[in-house]
């Protein structure tokens, strides 16, 4: 297939993906903030979030002091903000729409009526509807244009290609929600009951909620939430599964350019799929976070120089 | 001053409704103008969310417009049909001989049949085709002809577009929304099917590779996603199963071409490309090109990649070449043309041009290189000052400008505004050349949704509607 295809189709996918998990991360920051909690915590979990996405400086540019409404308008539609929800719809959709001849009808279609509904929006339908519909409402997007590009697209490299991007950006995000939240969660003493509020609305925001239960059937407890959404191989959101996944897409899709970029893939996901809780809390959890996602920005980089940008005429 | 005397396609004279509309007829008295809008609006709602749509250059970058759909067929019968497709067959055939002609032996111009001038000082002239061999001597392979209806039986051909004719994604699509929206007429009509249009031009495409490539890989090259046109370049490629390229996905080696692909280097044989001669390689034409592709022009006078349409065909739809093509017709193939084409006033004539100015109120006059209904006048339909104003700019370039007589194009009923009512419309067949010459039964058919309006270019907020071969 054609490079610029394959680049489209990568991030139509990872925008898609970013949609999704940019609502997942705000509405657990939403959900935290509801709690009983100082007013110096809530803004600290808005800042903690702001600074895991790298916006904190551009939005104190432009929207001033930490609040959490602004915060979430900020994410959700602010024209400068490359991640805002409303522009990761864009950009899906923009994607989609320069490869629209190798997409089924139906996730094109999927893909560009979200994109009409979202542009449609403007901040006050979050205090009309309230911003929890609107974060069910970008998954549920995100839920069907997967659903029909598993349901529809032909398996071959197209669809490939959509899977790595879709899995490589999981993969980040993952990372992302945990290290954000982990080290507050950890560091805060708010009572047992507190704690089980915060821990359960973590899980709820990757949809693990019922997962951990199902897997441990125990009390919540940092180390096991770890666990899971670090090592676990059959839970959709960690990790080692998408890991997994991107390993072994890159594995069909190679080149012959791209072994160095299957080696370094298939080394991450060894280390996940053999690695240890206790092994990886020893060095500390935000460090092993933190190099992780160094890796998934290394090896999206590596994806794009060995199979997306044009090669140059040799 | 309106035009009232024109060709009624559904009603014939005294009102009756001619037979091959009788089905349609009834069934539109059977239809409330509630059900008709209701159902023009599932339309509407269906091709927005397909994204079949136009960019419009001159608003908003990214802004996207629908092209109306008018829900009620033009309908032509079989008889007529093969008049026009035997028409049509001889007039491209003759079109590309002339092309074929013009840039190796020139024999029409030796004879003097067509004044050397006009054709060799021509700005879609192309010195680099001079003695270029193109595969089966087919330059327009794809030509998308303008043709309106004046009266019972007669058909006059407006314009031949040989450059890169679009519209037949709307022809398609329009034909599958009819069969949605009222799947019931299907049943009542023998309507020619046209669907198969995309392996027409498949198999033409694959007809015309380079000689040794038996099995040729074929792209459609598109200006990117912003040009106006490009759900059309999207839709053919998609329904072809081919790559849509853009001049990036492209290079040049050892005079073959290649793309890239996320598996290397992959050799590219036919191109049908949707991008102007001007932009297609830098180091020929327009240097500041950023949409083509170096090498591509060698590459392609060396017979290593085939270009669809040929480059330099564009001389032969132009405005000032257009009186000439019934004398191609009679120099190339010994036939009498069977479409007519307009009388045709050059203004570059001194004599010719005298009574134009004299007679501006009743013609139509048009810029020799316009395109898209753009910086035209249709005298009747104009006022005093637009006249004025035209008269102005011919006198000031004559050469710029040709003039026809006002043609009363025919009518179909349209839903508008006030009910279902007459409106202007022309049509579009589509015909394709390679190792032989086909075409779909029908076209595109745009209609002038303004009363009275004679233009009916989707630019100049013309719609469209689905056009009806009838089996016989």
């Amino acid at each position: 297939m054609l490079s610029r295809t394959a680049d489209h189709l990568f991030w139509m996918a990872r925008y898609m993906e970013r949609a999704e998990n940019t609502a997942r991360m705000l509405d657990v920051g939403y959900r935290m903030s509801l709690m009983p909690q100082t007013a110096t915590e809530v803004e600290q979990n808005w800042v903690g979030l702001l600074r895991i996405m790298s916006l904190e400086e551009q939005y104190r540019a432009t929207c001033g002091e930490v609040d959490g409404d602004k915060v979430i308008r900020f994410m959700i539609f602010d024209p400068e903000n490359p991640s805002s929800i409303r522009n990761c719809l864009r950009a899906a959709r923009e994607n989609a729409h320069a490869v629209r001849d190798t997409l089924t009808a139906e996730l094109w279609e999927t893909t560009n009526a979200t994109w009409i509904k979202v542009r449609g929006l403007t901040p006050e339908i979050l205090d009309d509807r309230g911003v929890g519909e609107f974060f069910e409402w970008v998954k549920y997007r995100s839920h069907l244009s997967r659903g029909v590009t598993i349901g529809t697209m032909l398996q071959d490299d197209s669809w490939r290609f959509i899977r790595l991007g879709t899995f490589l950006e999981r993969a980040d995000n993952t990372a992302r929600i945990l290290d954000v939240k982990y080290q507050v969660l950890v560091s805060e003493d708010g009572g047992e009951a507190a704690d089980y509020y915060r821990w359960s609305a973590l899980l709820h925001s990757v949809s693990a909620f019922e997962v951990y239960r199902k897997v441990y059937r125990d009390l919540i407890s940092p180390v096991r939430v770890a666990d899971l959404l670090i090592l676990n191989q059959d839970m959709p959101r960690s990790l080692a599964r998408c890991m997994r996944e991107v390993y072994a897409n890159l594995q069909v899709v190679a080149n012959d350019r791209s072994g160095e970029t299957m080696r370094r893939a298939g080394e991450l996901e060894a280390s996940l799929r053999f690695g240890r809780i206790d092994h990886l809390l020893d060095q500390g959890l935000h460090s092993f976070l933190d190099r992780f996602m160094d890796r998934i920005y290394d090896l999206g980089n590596r994806i794009s120089d060995d199979f997306l940008i044009p090669l140059r005429a040799s | 001053m309106a035009i009232t005397d024109f060709f009624d396609e559904m009603q014939g004279g005294g009102g009756l409704v001619r037979p091959h509309y009788a089905d349609v007829s009834r069934w539109l008295d059977g239809m409330s103008s509630e059900r008709m809008a209701r159902k023009r609006a599932e339309a509407n709602a269906l091709f927005h969310r397909f994204g079949i749509t136009f960019a419009v250059y001159g608003e908003d970058s990214g802004t996207e417009r629908l092209i109306p759909f008018d829900i009620i067929p033009r309908i032509i019968t079989a008889e007529e049909w093969r008049t026009l497709e035997a028409g049509l067959r001889q007039r491209v055939m003759a079109l590309n001989a002339f092309i074929r002609d013009i840039y190796h032996e020139r024999s029409i111009l030796k004879e003097g049949r067509i004044p050397e001038q006009d054709v060799l000082g021509n700005a879609q002239y192309r010195k680099e085709m001079v003695g270029v061999q193109v595969v089966h001597d087919v330059y327009a392979h794809i030509a998308g002809v303008d043709i309106v209806r004046a009266g019972e039986g007669e058909f006059y051909v407006l314009e031949d577009n040989l450059r890169v004719p679009s519209g037949v994604s709307y022809m398609l699509e329009d034909r599958r929304m009819m069969m949605r929206l009222f799947p019931e007429l299907f049943a009542s009509n023998r309507v020619a099917p046209v669907d198969h249009y995309p392996n027409l031009l498949l198999e033409t495409m694959r007809s015309v590779a380079p000689a040794g490539q038996d099995n040729p890989t074929v792209v459609v090259m598109t200006p990117g996603a912003y040009n106006s046109a490009y759900f059309e370049h999207a839709f053919l490629a998609q329904q072809m199963g081919v790559e849509l390229v853009e001049g990036q996905d492209l290079f040049v080696r050892d005079e073959t071409v290649y793309m890239r692909t996320t598996q290397g280097p992959k050799r590219v044989d036919v191109i049908y490309r949707r991008i102007d001669d001007d932009f297609l390689d830098p180091l020929v034409f327009r240097k500041d090109s950023m949409l083509g592709v170096p090498g591509l022009l060698q590459a392609y006078r060396a017979g290593k990649v085939t270009l669809a349409n040929a480059v330099g065909g564009g001389l032969a739809d132009d405005k000032s070449i257009y009186p000439y093509v019934p004398e191609m017709v009679r120099f190339y193939l010994g036939e009498e043309p069977i479409l007519n084409n307009v009388p045709t006033y050059r203004c570059s004539d001194p004599k010719q041009l005298s009574h134009v100015l004299a007679n501006l109120p009743e013609l139509v006059v048009k810029e020799v290189h316009g395109a898209g209904g753009y910086g035209m006048l249709v005298g009747p339909t104009a006022s005093k000052e637009e006249i004025e104003k035209f008269r102005a700019r011919v006198k000031e370039n004559p050469d710029k400008y040709i003039a026809q007589p006002t043609l009363s194009l025919s009518a179909c009923p349209t839903f508008v505004e006030s009910g279902v009512a007459p409106r202007h419309i022309d049509l579009r067949p589509f015909v394709l050349s390679g190792k032989e010459v086909c075409m779909v039964p029908g076209g595109l058919t745009r209609v002038a949704l303004r009363e009275g309006s004679l233009v009916v270019n989707s630019s100049q907020g013309g719609g469209t509607k689905d056009t009806w071969v009838l089996e016989a």
